[in-house]
């Protein structure tokens, strides 16, 4: 059998910068930060003060009310983002629907509803708990909800690896499609957890930035940086497989071209400081793809963690080796704060972006860069220059390296 | 005064207002699925008073607010 190639056909996004994926790209292009005072809860007795936010973000675009009540904003961020990647693509009516799956996962699932029926439970008990509870707050309900909605009866499954969800889903949609499981899947990340309970428990296991400017707390590769900022939203794929799309004329946004997967097998939440098993899924998503490091875009997982941008850093460094000073990265969590389960796949975005406009995403408020670190991070501005291979890495709590690689079309 | 009252509770649950709900209202057709219903009831024994359980029968607006007076004047 001839080898199967993975094209991208269809974008969304919900996003703090932006929620459609013309409005995400305006803000990436233009070095947009999504930072703010949290609005969702009083932040007095909190330590941390700002997150990023979904602004104005209106569930009736997908959904009737029956429907919004009864669904946590996790899964409407995933649906609407699910929506405009679909409607994008034109796949539907053009794949057959028991080849069309979804990888939809989340890092955290339905945490504000968890908290509403608990308050319930301890005012009065079970008879006051929702019978959509459970189907309400389930991790993998995005990805059930997705399917419903466009009757795919192919493989859905949710992957849950914390902060490197997003690109496990893709890259697991892009295997699946490669080794002839189904011809098309609707793919991504999803989360909502900014809320008091999420923040405090992310505060105390000393992840979260304290700082109060918004300007100056999502601070990758900074020596000012201080832990991540806590972001939200959704961003979803329609990966399809090459010939497929190319029959039906389809507009192709990139090629998928490798995926890496490893585990540090280390530690809960601190990376393995020794970057072993980040090279290793780097270089198993690179294994074969032939790229020029002066047009090559990477999109770090760049948390803005003292230890997580380091020990990219030093990933970076193993595996490209000299070449690592000639790549073009950049952390657009500066921009979006960190969106968890999400974030793989709304950088996934940013990389398409890059591909398709030759531009370079900034690391906004990168004024203090660390002397530690010093690569390329395309400090403050999107930079303009020719790109045609993109590499979006993530590393989640529990240890989870993932790795994708994109390359531009050529005709 | 209760049928009133159901068709707000119904209201406020749909994108419909209140005059568009008559007695003869099915439930399935206004969109409530199973766990619709059991939401329903809940929050009608806790307006109302009184504990309802779930009966396919009860498949009207008119069949609910009906039981939901007979246990009250039970």
């Amino acid at each position: 059998m001839q080898t199967r190639r993975v094209a991208v056909t269809g974008i969304g996004a919900v996003t703090p910068i932006g929620n459609s994926v013309p409005e995400y790209f305006e803000g990436l292009r233009n070095g947009v930060c999504g930072v703010a005072p949290i609005t969702r809860f009083d932040t007095a007795d909190s330590k941390c003060k700002v997150a990023a936010e979904v602004k104005g973000f209106d569930p009736s675009r997908c959904f009737d009310k029956l429907t919004a009540r009864k669904t946590d904003l996790y899964v409407q961020y995933a649906v609407t983002a699910a929506d405009e990647a679909v409607s994008d693509s034109g796949i539907i009516g053009s794949v057959d629907p028991e080849r069309l799956g979804v990888y939809v996962g989340s890092g955290v699932g339905g945490i504000n509803t968890i908290c509403e029926e608990e308050g319930k439970l301890q005012r009065g008990g079970e008879k006051l708990v929702s019978p959509h509870f459970v189907p309400k707050m389930i991790i993998n309900i995005a990805a059930g909800q997705i399917a419903i909605r466009f009757g795919a009866h192919g493989p859905a499954t949710c992957f849950a690896t914390a902060c490197a969800t997003g690109t496990t889903a893709i890259g697991e949609a892009y295997r699946a499609i490669k080794d002839g499981y189904a011809d098309a899947f609707i793919c991504g990340g999803t989360e909502a957890a900014v809320n008091r309970l999420a923040i405090s428990g992310f505060v105390n296991c000393m992840a979260l930035s304290q700082a109060e400017d918004p300007m100056a707390a999502s601070l990758p590769f900074d020596s000012r940086r201080g832990g991540f900022v806590l972001g939200e939203g959704a961003a979803m794929l329609v990966l399809e497989e090459y010939e497929h799309a190319k029959a039906r004329g389809a507009k192709i946004y990139a090629e998928v071209c490798g995926y890496g997967a490893t585990c540090d097998a280390h530690h809960v939440t601190a990376p393995d400081p020794e970057a072993k098993q980040t090279i290793r899924a780097i270089a198993d998503a690179m294994a074969g793809v032939e790229y020029d490091p002066e047009h090559t875009y990477v999109n770090a997982h760049g948390t803005g963690t003292k230890m997580n941008d380091k020990v990219e850093t030093l990933a970076f460094k193993s595996y490209f080796g000299e070449d690592a000073y000639k790549l073009h990265i950049s952390s657009t969590k500066s921009m979006t704060g960190h969106m968890l389960g999400a974030a793989g796949a709304a950088e996934a975005l940013a990389c398409i972006l890059a591909l398709t406009e030759d531009t370079v995403p900034p690391t906004i408020n990168l004024d203090s860069p660390d002397p530690e670190l010093d690569l390329d991070y395309t400090p403050k501005t999107a930079k303009k220059t020719a790109i045609d291979t993109a590499v979006s890495t993530s590393l989640g709590f529990g240890g989870h390296n993932a790795c994708i690689v994109m390359k531009k079309v050529k005709e | 005064m209760v049928l009133d009252r159901v068709k707000e509770m119904l209201a406020e649950r749909l994108d419909l207002s209140a005059d568009e709900i008559t007695e003869d209202s099915v439930f399935t057709d206004l969109g409530l699925d199973s766990l619709d219903m059991a939401e329903m009831l809940m929050d009608a024994d806790d307006e109302f008073g009184v504990t309802l359980e779930t009966d396919a029968e009860m498949n009207t607006v008119g069949k609910l607010v009906a039981k939901i007076e007979a246990l009250q004047n039970a």
